[in-house]
């Protein structure tokens, strides 16, 4: 035995190249850090405003919303799916929790006011309901996800402005409003909520069955299936906890904007895939996790909230994060080649 | 047929190659003349693939050189490598079945007319007459899908050569072909030799190459071990330097006469009757009992591979019904399937295997809901890793390896491994041994034999004769999608099989 062992020992590489290796393969891990951490050193230097207890508190008040979001949209993507309806639920929701609240007299708006427990049942009934029609377009009728969800972003859409009618409502439930607008102590309550969802998707990730099956559907959907794991069962919960992440980041959203209306997300969509994607999480599913997400959300918003802090042209930051994001999919896909290529 | 004279058409001397670490060639020579078919065998992972996949252009640094014509090359690509007169046929054809058999012909490079549009008159007339000239005769607008499998393998042979390959590499070619298919295909074969082309012809069945070739060369542990004319070398000599000294006994147990051993008083576990699906298979009813291995035997696109999928509820059979210990079940989906006490190992190592995640991920993703109904419990995942890992001989024995970096073997051990801790009631394999070397197979037919013996149902699918005699204590043979013949109890032999088939 211990010949054996000592025997395939010494086929192995050696210790610098398999530095190199390990780097290699953790390079969609790294590069995010790293561009993080390059990202605060040089906002810290270009700007004295930047690196100081009040600015953090600012960037994470400024991601949270998108942090709700990206937390079931990192499940989709690890599923190897993609759900363009996050940001379109989100305001569906956040717009159906106000529809159910009595709005003052000045808001236009004809509503059916109710108790507001009600109004939050109603509202997440909504954003459940329209992920599991996500879930079944793509797993009973077979639309690819990237369409479904579209036409999902449409209807989500399409329910805003049936309720709104282009107008504006601005009440919403008071739980709601404290986790929108209050703090706990120094710490507002969207963080703690944003925060609960990541720690809470990590764990449900990491150490449960379910997160197993979601990387493995990802990594390789047939195998999954001839391991016997009911692969249309991981993707329908996905789509559906992916909705309902969005929903409560919906309402959340309303109370924290101050106000529901139409396309008030808009942004949002593109926020919650590029701070998945640019963390690191494979866009080819089964790599990545919550940690990625996480530092792919202290990049933009850092990134974000730095921009705010230099002198530059409010139109040319629109460029810098499209090019932002263009970096981090080279380096994702490149990253994957990598490690195919380590596998021949 | 003697070559000594002529100068070679390709020469390769001293190529070496590794893969991080791991030697694939060692120091290898090997030339090829014009109008040679040259005959490669060799254990899996002596080389034989790798070597190829450097003349044809795949694999681009290595050491040594490559000669063409006696002018020394060094392709970039495969697409160099075919300008250069090498085109490569891999085991897993290439041809996009949608498309008709023109388009396929042509694939990349249509004639178009003045107008800049596809010249579908030129371009049909061009491939049938092309076709024709090969022996072979198609209608070049049919969807190219729609044709046998042997049709279609000639087909992309003939794309390669309209190309303009001159040394044409063919992987593993007749793995998929009934005899008369493989009879057709020598037949091509040999009329291109008259026509001065060279090819390289990579298989595991020893009869074909020595069937074929006029050279061949025996390949082990990334070393050329010898070259040798195959007019007059027997396949006891092939087996011997294929896997060294003292294994001339294994011809015999592959081709001799079986003795099959049904057990008819067992307890029946899986029953089936009537089972009907699309064009695949039809009213296909069949018992396999407790201890008892059932072979289903037939050539490829006879329906077995569907038959093994609808048996674990990948595929949905629209009559016909399933019982499982006498109680009727519903294999709705895999899970279901599964659940109801059937496993299930695909042919593919890449349909059943996580490459990128460890070994011990790969070994439990069946039985996580038997260790915790919620939560994951590592520890007890790697312990069972460590069991399979040494009750199988799994090398290198780590369980947190990632899966992609083992051999083919023990990749294929490890997918068996999944289903082992708690054992299924019927276990379903579909090839078990495709594309295994004479050691890797005889370790398969000890695991499964093991199984059979702790009294489980197991069926094994194959299209290749040798692996349905070494397992099967009874044996079906299916032509067409149909049951043609049931072998109980009585001697068998490849000949009989085939016969059946």
């Amino acid at each position: 035995m211990s010949a054996q062992s000592a025997a395939s020992d010494k086929t192995d590489p050696p210790k610098s190249s398999r530095t190199m290796i390990w780097l290699r393969s953790r390079l969609s891990n790294i590069a995010p850090f790293i561009t993080l951490l390059f990202l605060v050193v040089f906002f810290s230097i270009a700007s004295p405003s930047f690196a100081t207890l009040d600015n953090v508190g600012n960037i994470l008040n400024q991601i949270s919303i998108t942090a709700i979001m990206a937390v079931g949209l990192t499940y989709v993507i690890l599923c190897a799916e993609i759900d363009l309806s996050v940001a379109s639920v989100a305001n569906a929701t956040g717009i159906v929790v106000a529809y159910f609240t009595l709005q003052d007299s000045y808001a236009n708006i004809a509503n059916v006011p109710l108790p507001g427990y009600a109004a939050i049942l109603l509202a997440l009934l909504t954003c459940f309901l329209l992920g599991g029609v996500n879930a079944f377009g793509v797993t009973r009728i077979g639309i690819p996800s990237f369409i479904m969800t579209l036409a999902m972003l449409q209807i989500g859409a399409g329910i805003c402005a049936m309720l709104v009618r282009g107008q504006i409502a601005y009440a919403v439930p008071p739980f709601i409003a404290t986790l929108g607008q209050k703090a706990l102590g120094p710490i507002p309550y969207v963080v703690i909520v944003a925060a609960t969802f990541l720690l809470v998707g990590h764990l449900v990730l990491q150490y449960t069955r379910f997160g197993r099956y979601v990387y493995m559907v990802g990594g390789n959907r047939e195998a999954a299936e001839y391991s016997g794991v009911n692969v249309r069962l991981v993707i329908a919960s996905v789509m559906i906890i992916s909705a309902a992440c969005s929903g409560v980041a919906g309402m959340v959203g309303v109370a924290y904007f101050g106000s529901a209306q139409q396309n008030e997300f808009d942004s949002y969509l593109l926020d919650a895939i590029s701070a998945v994607v640019v963390g690191g999480t494979s866009l080819f599913g089964g790599r990545g996790g919550i940690g990625n997400t996480i530092v792919g959300l202290l990049v933009l918003g850092v990134l974000n909230n730095g921009l705010d802090h230099i002198n530059i042209d409010s139109f040319l930051k629109i460029l810098i994060r499209g090019l932002i994001l263009l970096a981090a999919l080279v380096i994702n896909i490149y990253a994957q080649r990598l490690r195919a290529n380590q596998m021949n | 047929m003697v070559f000594g004279g002529d100068r070679p058409l390709l020469e390769l001397s001293g190529i070496s190659k590794s893969f991080g670490g791991v030697t694939a060639l060692r120091d290898v020579d090997f030339t090829l003349h014009a109008g040679e078919i040259h005959g490669l065998v060799g254990e899996n992972g002596a080389g034989k693939s790798t070597l190829m996949k450097i003349i044809a252009g795949v694999h681009t640094d290595y050491g040594g050189t490559m000669r063409i014509d006696g002018e020394e090359r060094n392709f970039r690509s495969a697409r160099d490598a075919l300008k250069a007169g090498i085109g490569m046929v891999h085991q897993e054809l290439s041809i996009v079945p949608d498309l008709s058999v023109a388009e396929n012909v042509f694939l990349g490079s249509q004639p178009v007319t003045r107008f800049g549009r596809v010249d579908w008159r030129g371009m049909n007339a061009q491939a049938a007459a092309h076709l024709r000239s090969l022996g072979i005769d198609v209608d070049p607008r049919v969807p190219i899908g729609s044709l046998p499998i042997g049709l279609q393998q000639m087909i992309e042979i003939s794309r390669v050569l309209f190309s303009g390959a001159r040394i044409i590499i063919l992987d593993e070619p007749t793995s998929a072909l009934s005899p008369p298919e493989i009879e057709r295909l020598f037949g091509l074969l040999q009329a291109l030799r008259q026509s001065g082309r060279s090819m390289i012809f990579i298989s595991h069945f020893l009869d074909d190459i020595l069937g074929v070739s006029d050279t061949v060369t025996i390949f082990r542990n990334g070393r050329k071990i010898v070259t040798a004319e195959a007019a007059g070398l027997r396949k006891s000599f092939l087996i011997e330097h294929m896997i060294g000294a003292g294994h001339e006994d294994l011809e015999e147990s592959y081709t001799s006469e079986m003795m099959l051993d049904s057990k008819p008083d067992a307890p029946v576990v899986l029953e089936t009757s009537g089972l009907t699906l699309g064009r695949a298979f039809r009213d296909v009813s069949l018992t396999v009992r407790a201890g008892e291995v059932l072979g289903i035997y037939g050539f490829m696109g006879s329906g077995q591979l569907e038959l093994a999928r609808a048996l674990f509820g990948k595929l949905h059979p629209e009559k016909g019904t399933v019982a499982i210990e006498g109680r009727q079940v519903s294999l709705k989906g895999t899970a279901a399937a599964r659940r109801a006490g059937m496993a299930f190992v695909p042919e593919s190592r890449r349909s059943m295997l996580f490459s990128h995640e460890p070994l011990y991920k790969n070994m439990s993703i069946s039985i996580l809901g038997r260790l915790h109904p919620v939560l994951l419990r590592p520890n007890a995942e790697r312990e069972i890793a460590e069991r399979h890992v040494v009750s199988l001989g799994i090398r290198p024995p780590r369980v947190d390896q990632h899966l992609g970096t083992l051999s083919g073997g023990n990749q294929q051990k490890v997918g068996l491994a999944k289903w082992l801790t708690y054992l299924p009631k019927v276990l379903v394999l579909s090839e078990p041994t495709r594309g295994m070397d004479v050691g890797a197979k005889d370790d398969v037919v000890k695991i499964v034999r093991g199984l059979r013996d702790q009294g489980i149902g197991i069926v094994v699918v194959s299209s290749e004769p040798e692996t349905v005699l070494s397992l099967a204590d009874r044996i079906l043979v299916m032509r067409k999608g149909e049951v043609a013949r049931e072998f109980v109890s009585e001697a068998v032999s490849k000949d009989r099989l085939l016969d059946a088939a």
